[in-house]
């Protein structure tokens, strides 16, 4: 049984253009899922057709092994934090998160136990006789937290909840929500437009763009094994390289300028010989002793973060970024060697953007279970 | 923006001159009311003593208490009603979907073109087939659905989010809930502006009540200010003039109250 199932539903507003096209997907108990991809792509169309707050233009929601197509939203048993909030102005903190409450007719005494015990865990006991225009922005998300908290609804509905905060506070929030999720056992679909609060959030992640599945897996397997090209370079940061290529001879050239021998029989599923995009990521560009690289390229650009370092280098049209840990102290003009290793290049069609061929390694050394 | 000291005194002394000159009328006006008429035949401005004879005068002649409380209770009723039907068609056209929402929203827009008057035999047809000439709900109900108050609501309850409305529909409220305890509340300013709008006008209202109302008993005070004048052959201005007084008086204290509120409410704002 899946708290939430969509099969084939689609979305037009104006009958014309399709919105989102053939979504299929369940969703697990208890998981906590996120919906990314970048503005205009239909994520918070899909989060408010969960809700019943849209109607569906085609296919089925099921909820619990219920067709839910027409069920209001007040009897679907969800909660929902909106991007805005949607604290009513003219109420108290605590009105706000009671309201609903009070409408579902949930009796004083136990509204008042669920009202102290979600004002302590979201550390909003001080402010509950404030207005909503009284408070930070981090303390009315917190509000509105509580708000679906509150109601103890088993599935939780998010969209976008953290993009008006900044930084140091959105990295706070993601920990707390992350954190109640597992607490309470809930159930989240979670919509954000950022991968990296994607990365750090999800059990599953749902790549959309224009409407469209791109891919849905775990936030390791969309990273090593991107389906195409478009989750390829949505997700990780700095975004992976990437480079038209071609196979000829033995030899793989990349961009006109790069050319690496190359064992065809290590990557049997790459069939064509042109046409071919690869992919490789930053922290894959690695530095090597000048006697046993097989790249040399010139530094256009270094950013010091402390703990690592970027490098960016002019790969033919593209530009190409390293990732090395540590502080390197190197200057812009410089040829540096480098080692690119044929076990860490994803292969994909440019013609369909699908991926031929995954990374023969997916960076085992990197990937340590416990 | 600082202004210098020279635009500064310019900019006052214009505004002073523009107040005496819109103020001038009513001060003249309260000026009469406290002369005899002798003293108004001299052309004087200043009263040389204050007498409130006019005043006792004028309530002794006329039924003004009548008159005044007839005002107040049509004035009200419009009032209410204007509020009442506004809100509730306002609220429709913004958060209720419905087929053709734009194009009726605009034909019920034009009709603030069609001034009252020309609507105002088919409306005194209307209300003497119902036998409410000389009644209160005669005075009122032709003035409750408005235009212009719908339009003013709207434009206000477009600016409530609409998550706020979904976040109600998730929580399981429903439009008459969500329209009592988050719509009214949260547009409350605009439904004072629209209340003192209303009033005062209805206040100030004069054709109407002349065909409406054919008994002293349902009379109204423009009404009554108007046969003040024509009574005597040769006018009486100081009795005119303080019926006239009296007659502004609550206008007067519903804006001043009226204003204090709306301040107060411009500034509660934002709604995020
Ligand atoms: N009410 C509407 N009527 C018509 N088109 C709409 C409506 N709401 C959204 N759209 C269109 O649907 C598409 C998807 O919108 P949606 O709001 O779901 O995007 P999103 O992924 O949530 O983007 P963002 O990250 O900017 O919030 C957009 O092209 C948008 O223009
Ligand atoms: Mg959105």
């Amino acid at each position: 049984m899946h708290p939430v199932e969509l099969i084939g539903v689609s979305k037009s507003y104006d009958k014309a253009e399709a919105v989102l096209t053939d979504i299929d997907l369940s969703i697990e108990e208890g998981e906590f899922f996120v919906l990314v991809g970048p503005s205009g792509s239909g994520k918070s169309t899909l989060l408010r057709m969960i809700a019943g707050l849209e109607s569906i233009t085609s296919g089925t929601i099921r909820m619990n092994n219920k067709i839910v197509n027409h069920l209001p939203p007040k009897d679907r048993n969800l909660s929902m934090v909106f991007q805005n909030y949607a604290l009513y102005p003219h109420l108290t903190v605590e009105q706000n998160i009671l309201f609903g409450l009070r409408a579902k007719k949930v009796d004083k005494a136990e509204q008042q136990r669920r009202l102290k015990e979600t004002a302590e865990m979201m550390g909003l006991t001080d402010l509950l006789t404030r207005k909503p225009k009284q408070l930070s922005g981090g303390q009315r998300q917190r509000v509105a937290l509580a708000r679906s908290v509150v109601s103890e609804a088993p599935l939780c509905l998010m969209d976008e909840p953290l993009s008006n905060l900044d930084a140091k506070l959105r990295a706070h929030m993601r920990i707390e929500i992350r954190r109640l999720q597992k607490k309470l056992g809930l159930t989240m679909i979670y919509v954000t437009h950022d991968q990296v609060e994607a990365m750090t959030m999800g059990d599953r992640i749902m790549v959309l763009n224009d409407g469209q599945i791109q891919q849905i897996g775990k936030p390791i397997e969309l990273y090593n094994e991107p389906a195409n090209l478009f989750v390829a370079s949505f997700i990780g940061s700095p975004k992976m390289n990437m480079g038209q290529a071609m196979i000829d001879n033995q030899h793989l050239i990349i961009e006109d300028t790069v050319n690496l021998p190359l064992n065809v029989a290590e990557i049997p599923q790459v069939i064509k010989r042109k046409g071919i995009t690869v992919g490789v990521r930053p922290e894959h560009l690695l530095y090597a002793k000048p006697e046993e690289a097989n790249l040399f390229l010139e530094i256009i650009n270094v950013e010091h973060l402390g703990h690592e370092t970027l490098l960016t280098f002019e790969v033919g049209t593209q530009l190409w970024t390293a990732k090395w840990l540590g502080q390197w102290m190197l200057e812009v003009g410089q040829r540096v060697p480098l080692k690119l290793l044929t076990k860490h290049i994803s292969f994909y069609d440019s013609q369909s953007g699908q991926l031929m061929q995954a990374p023969l390694n997916k960076s085992q050394l990197e990937v340590v279970a416990l | 923006m600082t202004m210098s000291v020279k635009r500064k005194v310019l900019l006052y002394l214009l505004l002073t001159l523009t107040a005496c000159i819109v103020f001038a009328p009513t001060f003249i006006a309260l000026m009469m009311s406290f002369m005899t008429s002798q003293e108004i035949m001299t052309g004087q401005i200043i009263p040389s003593s204050l007498s409130f004879e006019n005043y006792l005068e004028v309530f002794q002649r006329f039924p003004l208490m009548r008159y005044l409380l007839n005002s107040l209770v049509a004035s009200l009723l419009i009032m209410l009603g204007q509020l009442i039907v506004a809100s509730l068609s306002a609220y429709a056209f913004v958060f209720i979907d419905f087929k053709g929402r734009d194009l009726i929203f605009f034909i019920f827009i034009a009709t603030m073109m069609v001034p009252f008057e020309a609507s105002i035999i088919p409306n005194f047809h209307t209300i003497r087939d119902l036998n409410w000439i000389n009644s209160y709900q005669g005075l009122a109900v032709p003035f409750f659905a408005m235009a212009f108050g719908t339009f003013l609501l709207r434009q206000n309850f477009k600016q409530i989010p609409k998550e706020l409305k979904e976040a109600s529909e998730i929580a399981g409220i429903g439009d008459f809930k969500f329209f009592l305890t988050v719509v009214l509340p949260v547009a409350k300013t605009s439904l004072l502006t629209l209340a003192v709008y209303g009033f005062l006008t209805s206040w100030n209202m004069y054709l109407w009540p002349l065909l409406a109302t054919t008994d002293d008993r349902y009379r109204t005070v423009q009404f009554g200010l108007r046969q003040l004048q024509s009574q005597e052959q040769l006018n009486e201005w100081g009795i005119i003039m303080a019926g006239a007084i009296i007659v502004v008086i609550p206008t007067l204290i519903l804006l001043f109250l009226g204003q204090k509120k709306l301040q107060q409410g411009l500034t509660e704002g934002a709604l995020k």
